[in-house]
């Protein structure tokens, strides 16, 4: 049997496709059915999958405006996000903020990180300006009651206050 | 050391010890890592792209634990060689489609790969044999630690490590254990464990991660959330599920020895019959019946084959290895035929 596609190699994959409701066999050689199922791989691409994902988000309502942002580091506005459902640079996380913070929440059931922190951030933080302006976040955090954001804060404030100093691999809970 | 020395010798997740090796293959942490305001790789020109790959490089040889490592720059690679680390699972089939601006890092252990200019800058890679998750957690927390001194990653205090994809942001943090669970798909019960699963926020994949099918009765279950917990929570979260699938796993194998011997007995001799005897065989029925081999070893009907040698036949037999072996270009008939010698010279003794 000839592949298909390119009617000179023998096929040796063969592929059943549905397309409209309309089945189709084709038979591929090893070459033509890699492009194949490169190009089936972008048609279910994750792109779509979170550009669906973030309009179902809360709160922010998207609109012509807003596709127009764009991030002042990389270039990259908000219509390319969607389209592509990749980020240009670590700075679109502020550029996106509005948007990204409740498709985060969608995504994960949260958008607060709990996890490690790099060793050059983590010691910084435990000075005791640090404290400081914590308590100032749980008193604000307090006043408009969201106690899940205070109770975290309270804990990271507990935890520093009781680390020792020789504990360089401390990680923020 | 060379792509060709790794042919020489396995790599340490296919030794087949470690806790629960009888069902667990392997247990695998990967951590995805940006440096801050640099371009993500899909997002960058080749220029910038090449000269993130190269500060990288410079601050992995900074690394005391990686001093022992091997470089390949993707674009100097040729097809073959590039599925040659795919089927070892040091590198992912993304990193092997388009070469631009991308490097694998792996030490000479292969315990460690490091990709560069993935879907991230860093994609890190820490993989053991067995179920132990934690060890290989130690393992990454490690070289993290000791990149980030190097490296000024992309972080927030409010959502973590920031990644090209947001469902990588937080911890940037993936644990998966590749696990054989042959007794479970035999009695049909399978698919009630894995839709358990997948209403947990656990994935399960194939063999080959992402998009593949799960082949041989292997399945690779991870995490699927990786902002909102730390990264202990996230291993004790994947343990505890792993270890009620190990028990399901074992209480079948249980009802197939009690119930089904005969039945069992002779697929697992038959199938190792089939390997023995045949001059042609497919990747995939190859794969299929290794399965009910290292079943018929893990519970001991078959004595005088160890489950190294077979979980070094399931890699051996991939369509890259079989044509470094024979340092030279096959087509699929030809990979067939040398499958087929290759795996009898392995089990006739």
């Amino acid at each position: 049997m000839i592949c298909d596609v390119c009617a000179a190699n023998p096929a040796t994959v063969h592929l059943t496709e549905i397309v409209d409701e309309q089945m189709t066999e084709l038979h591929l050689c090893e070459e033509c059915a890699k492009n194949k199922s490169s190009e089936m791989e972008q048609q279910f691409g994750l792109a779509d999958l979170l550009a669906g994902l973030s309009d179902l988000g809360k709160g922010a309502i998207e609109t012509k405006e807003s596709l127009k942002i764009k991030c002042s580091n990389c270039g990259m506005t908000y219509a390319d996000f969607k389209k592509v459902g990749r980020l240009g640079c670590s700075e679109c996380y502020n550029s996106f903020r509005k948007y990204l913070l409740p498709l985060l929440k969608r995504i994960h059931g949260s958008n607060k990180h709990y996890g490690k922190m790099p060793l050059v951030l983590a010691k910084p933080l435990k000075t005791k300006s640090d404290i400081e302006e914590l308590k100032v976040k749980l008193q604000k955090a307090v006043s408009i009651e969201d106690f899940e954001e205070a109770a975290r804060i309270r804990d990271i404030i507990k935890k520093l206050e009781n680390s020792e100093p020789k504990d360089k691999n401390q990680t923020t809970q | 050391m060379k792509l060709d020395d790794l042919l020489s010798h396995s790599s340490e997740w296919l030794k087949g010890s470690g806790p629960n090796s009888d069902i667990v293959i392997s247990s695998r942490i990967r951590l995805a890592r940006n440096i801050m305001a640099r371009f993500f790789p899909h997002w960058a020109d080749k220029t910038q792209g090449d000269e993130t790959s190269g500060i990288i490089y410079q601050a992995i040889q900074k690394v005391e634990y990686l001093k022992r490592n091997t470089y390949f720059k993707l674009s100097e690679m040729d097809t073959v060689d590039k599925q040659f680390l795919v089927e070892r699972h040091l590198m992912s089939r993304e990193q092997a489609s388009k070469p631009n601006s991308k490097a694998v890092v792996i030490d000479d252990d292969e315990i460690i790969s490091i990709m560069i200019n993935e879907e991230d800058h860093l994609r890190l890679q820490v993989m053991k044999s067995g179920f132990d998750l934690l060890d290989a957690w130690e393992i990454m927390n490690r070289i993290d630690d000791a990149l980030s001194k190097e490296l000024s990653f992309a972080f927030s205090s409010e959502y973590g490590y920031l990644t090209a994809c947001p469902t990588n942001t937080g911890t940037g943090m993936r644990g998966s254990v590749m696990l054989h669970l042959p007794a479970l798909v035999m009695l049909r019960t399978i698919d009630k464990v894995l839709s358990a699963i997948a209403k947990l926020s656990f994935t399960t994949r194939g063999l080959y991660g992402e998009g593949t099918q799960a082949i041989g009765n292997f399945f690779q279950i991870s995490n699927q959330i990786s902002l909102g917990h730390n990264e202990d929570e996230i291993i004790s979260n994947i343990n505890g599920l792993i270890r009620q699938v190990i028990e399901h796993e074992e209480t079948a194998r249980g009802v197939l020895l009690k119930q089904q011997k005969t039945l069992l007995e002779d697929r697992v001799w038959r199938s190792l019959g089939i390997l023995k005897n045949s001059f042609i065989i497919s990747s995939q029925e190859t794969t299929e019946l290794l399965s009910m081999l290292r079943l018929g070893i893990d519970l001991n009907i078959i004595k005088d084959i160890d489950r190294r040698t077979v979980n070094e036949l399931f890699i051996l037999i991939q369509p890259a290895h079989l044509q470094k072996l024979e340092s030279k270009k096959l087509n699929s008939q030809e990979r067939d035929i040398k499958r087929a010698s290759l795996i009898r010279s392995k089990l006739i003794k």
